[in-house]
């Protein structure tokens, strides 16, 4: 089932000013639930500004975006004639309605950051308590739970996140690149969002702690079943972690569907100058050599997967 | 990746954009002397066309200069009204208006020719040093030129031992980093957002509140960039401005001569326009 889903967007910066700037045009995309979705693209191709579409943070100059079939740019004028339909407010005097359907939009307009949450790119420096464990309360804390709430859903975040406990009451300063980078992402896990969105979570990180974010980004998808959203510009690590895809490329959606699907028109992605994840390569230069391998490969294991059993079919045939 | 203009910079091909940035500062001082300069109809008449010149020659849209004039409407609105009511002349336009205050005291209108002319003199003076200065500098500059040009044009002060260099430097550092911690800041805005920050909401006390989680990751992250700029300057042997060459070496040209000598031109010409007593002359 579609999660979220952008209909027609635009967005475009500094409208009427010499500065003007087009991020995103005319892009369609569906998220579905209980899946990682990759989002890739290049630099400047928009990818950020999407994700900033998704919980609200800036509106789209130019179409809808859903949540659970909800577009959550909606005022309450949009939704009277509507509303006043349904049951639940067909009871009421018109004025008292009318004042419900106000408040209701108000209310999930508040909690869509809470429902969609977004872990920025960079997100280590976002980070301004004095202990780590303060910092991680602070979505929990604006989202008005009781301390006792609070505290287990620092420690539900810190968990996920790959935090252990004696780092709770450090300094977030004191911290390394990395810690301070999952003590950020545990500070919106902490919020229980419906929807996470990582925003170049492995970004200037080593080659060790890349995949140990991206296993742990796994893991908490797996054992909570939300949706998580990550973007990124390698396809090493889409190819890796996601689901399904979105590919972006001048601020338009060139493609979507499942990884599989996405990295079956590998043609189309090097028109747009993505890099194909280099196993792919390796695979599809064998195949020119006439080795009899299928051709879209884009993961390590599957590749020596499929390259042993191509060996040991070699060796069948040769004795 | 969103450019965000500091200042007021247009970019665009001009003669004024291209032209010295010391010749600009020049000449921006030039025209506000004229601008002073002009007592008479003609002198203001002569003024109001020069900075329509200007305007047309800055290839600046229209509509930009004029929303920068908007938020002196409240200044301009007062000084006539200052002047149409408070200038006392020799031919009144009105019958002497009375209007009855507290006691036996009133409250006597009288509006002369001169209070309107003086009005009109004193509006079109503001709006012509407005858009001489905006389009001359703020709109046709960058603001790391003009501090360039300042240093240069200050440069004599060196023999007296005022750190000219230094406080360009600084001054240039500054301007650098306007837009980047602009840019950082509604980073960070955004990001504390996306935890449920709400700036918008409660008193005062509340609000100034909410601004702690922005304003110190900004300040550390200003910090780290200082100590990072200051580390990558000396790394490339910066130690201020004795000896250094530059990358734009300014070339003052004939035509920033030119430019320079026609508005004194200019000014002599208005000198001498004042003179001619046409319509009317302010004293």
């Amino acid at each position: 089932m579609d999660k979220l889903c952008l209909e027609h967007i635009g967005y475009t910066y500094s409208v009427g000013t010499p500065f003007e700037y087009t991020a995103l045009d005319d892009v369609t995309a569906h998220i579905r639930d209980d899946r990682i979705t990759g989002v890739i693209g290049h630099t400047g191709s928009g990818k950020s500004t999407m994700m900033m579409l998704l919980n609200g943070l800036v509106k789209p100059t130019k179409g809808k975006v859903y949540l659970d079939g909800y577009d959550i740019n909606s005022t309450a004028k949009e939704l009277y004639s509507d509303w006043l339909k349904r049951p639940e407010y067909q009871n009421m005097r018109k004025s008292t309605a009318k004042k419900a359907i106000k408040a209701e939009v108000q209310r999930r307009k508040r909690g869509l950051c809470f429902r969609v949450g977004l872990v920025m790119q960079y997100p280590e420096y976002q980070l301004f308590e004095e202990t780590v464990y303060k910092d991680i309360a602070y979505g929990p804390k604006n989202m008005g739970l009781s301390e006792e709430e609070i505290r287990e859903r620092v420690l539900y975040g810190a968990r996920f996140s790959g935090l252990s406990d004696d780092l709770l009451e450090k300094s977030p300063f004191d911290l390394s690149g990395g810690q301070k980078r999952r003590v950020a992402i545990a500070g919106v896990i902490a919020m229980k969002p419906e929807v996470l969105v990582l925003d170049e979570p492995a970004a200037g990180l080593d080659p060790l702690g890349r995949e140990q974010i991206f296993n742990e980004i796994r893991q908490y998808q797996r054992s909570t079943h939300s949706t998580v959203i990550i973007v990124s510009h390698s396809m090493e690590d889409m190819a890796e972690y996601c689901d399904d895809m979105i590919v972006l490329a001048h601020s338009k959606a060139i493609a979507e569907g499942t990884t599989a699907e996405v990295f079956a028109q590998i043609s189309m992605l090097d028109e747009v100058g993505l890099d194909i994840p280099q196993i792919t390569q390796l695979i599809r230069m064998l195949r020119k050599r006439g080795i009899d391998v299928p051709e879209n490969v884009y993961t390590v294991d599957r590749a020596v997967e499929l390259l042993r059993d191509h060996y040991q079919a070699l060796k069948g045939s040769q004795t | 990746m969103k450019s965000i203009a500091f200042g007021q910079y247009y970019p665009a091909n001009s003669p004024i954009h291209r032209m010295d940035p010391r010749a600009k500062v020049i000449l921006t001082v030039l025209y506000i002397v004229c601008t002073f300069l002009c007592r008479n109809t003609l002198c203001f008449a002569a003024l109001l066309l020069s900075a329509v010149f200007l305007t047309v020659l800055s290839r600046v849209p229209i509509g930009m200069i004029l929303r920068s004039i908007r938020p002196l409407i409240v200044i301009l609105t007062f000084t006539s009204l200052i002047n149409v009511f408070m200038t006392k002349g020799e031919r009144l336009l009105t019958p002497s208006w009375e209007i009855p205050l507290w006691g036996a005291h009133v409250w006597r209108i009288r509006i002369f020719a001169e209070g309107l002319w003086n009005a009109l003199f004193m509006v079109v003076r503001i709006v012509a040093l407005l858009i001489g200065t905006s389009v001359l500098l703020s709109y046709t500059t960058t603001p790391i030129a003009l501090t360039d040009a300042l240093e240069r044009l200050f440069s004599p002060l060196k023999k007296i031992k005022v750190p000219v260099h230094d406080i360009a430097m600084m001054t240039t550092i500054a301007l650098r980093f306007i837009p980047t911690l602009m840019d950082e800041t509604q980073r960070i805005m955004n990001a504390q957002k996306a935890r449920g920050a709400d700036f918008t909401s409660g008193g005062l006390i509340k609000r100034a509140k909410a601004l702690l989680p922005v304003l110190i990751p900004l300040l550390v992250s200003a910090f780290n960039r200082a100590y990072e700029l200051a580390s990558a300057m000396e790394c490339r042997c910066y130690h201020g401005g004795e000896g250094r060459t530059r990358l734009k070496i300014l070339h003052l040209r004939v035509s920033d001569v030119f430019a320079v000598l026609l508005l004194v031109a200019f000014g002599v010409g208005i000198f001498f326009l004042n003179r001619v007593g046409i319509l009317y002359t302010m004293k």
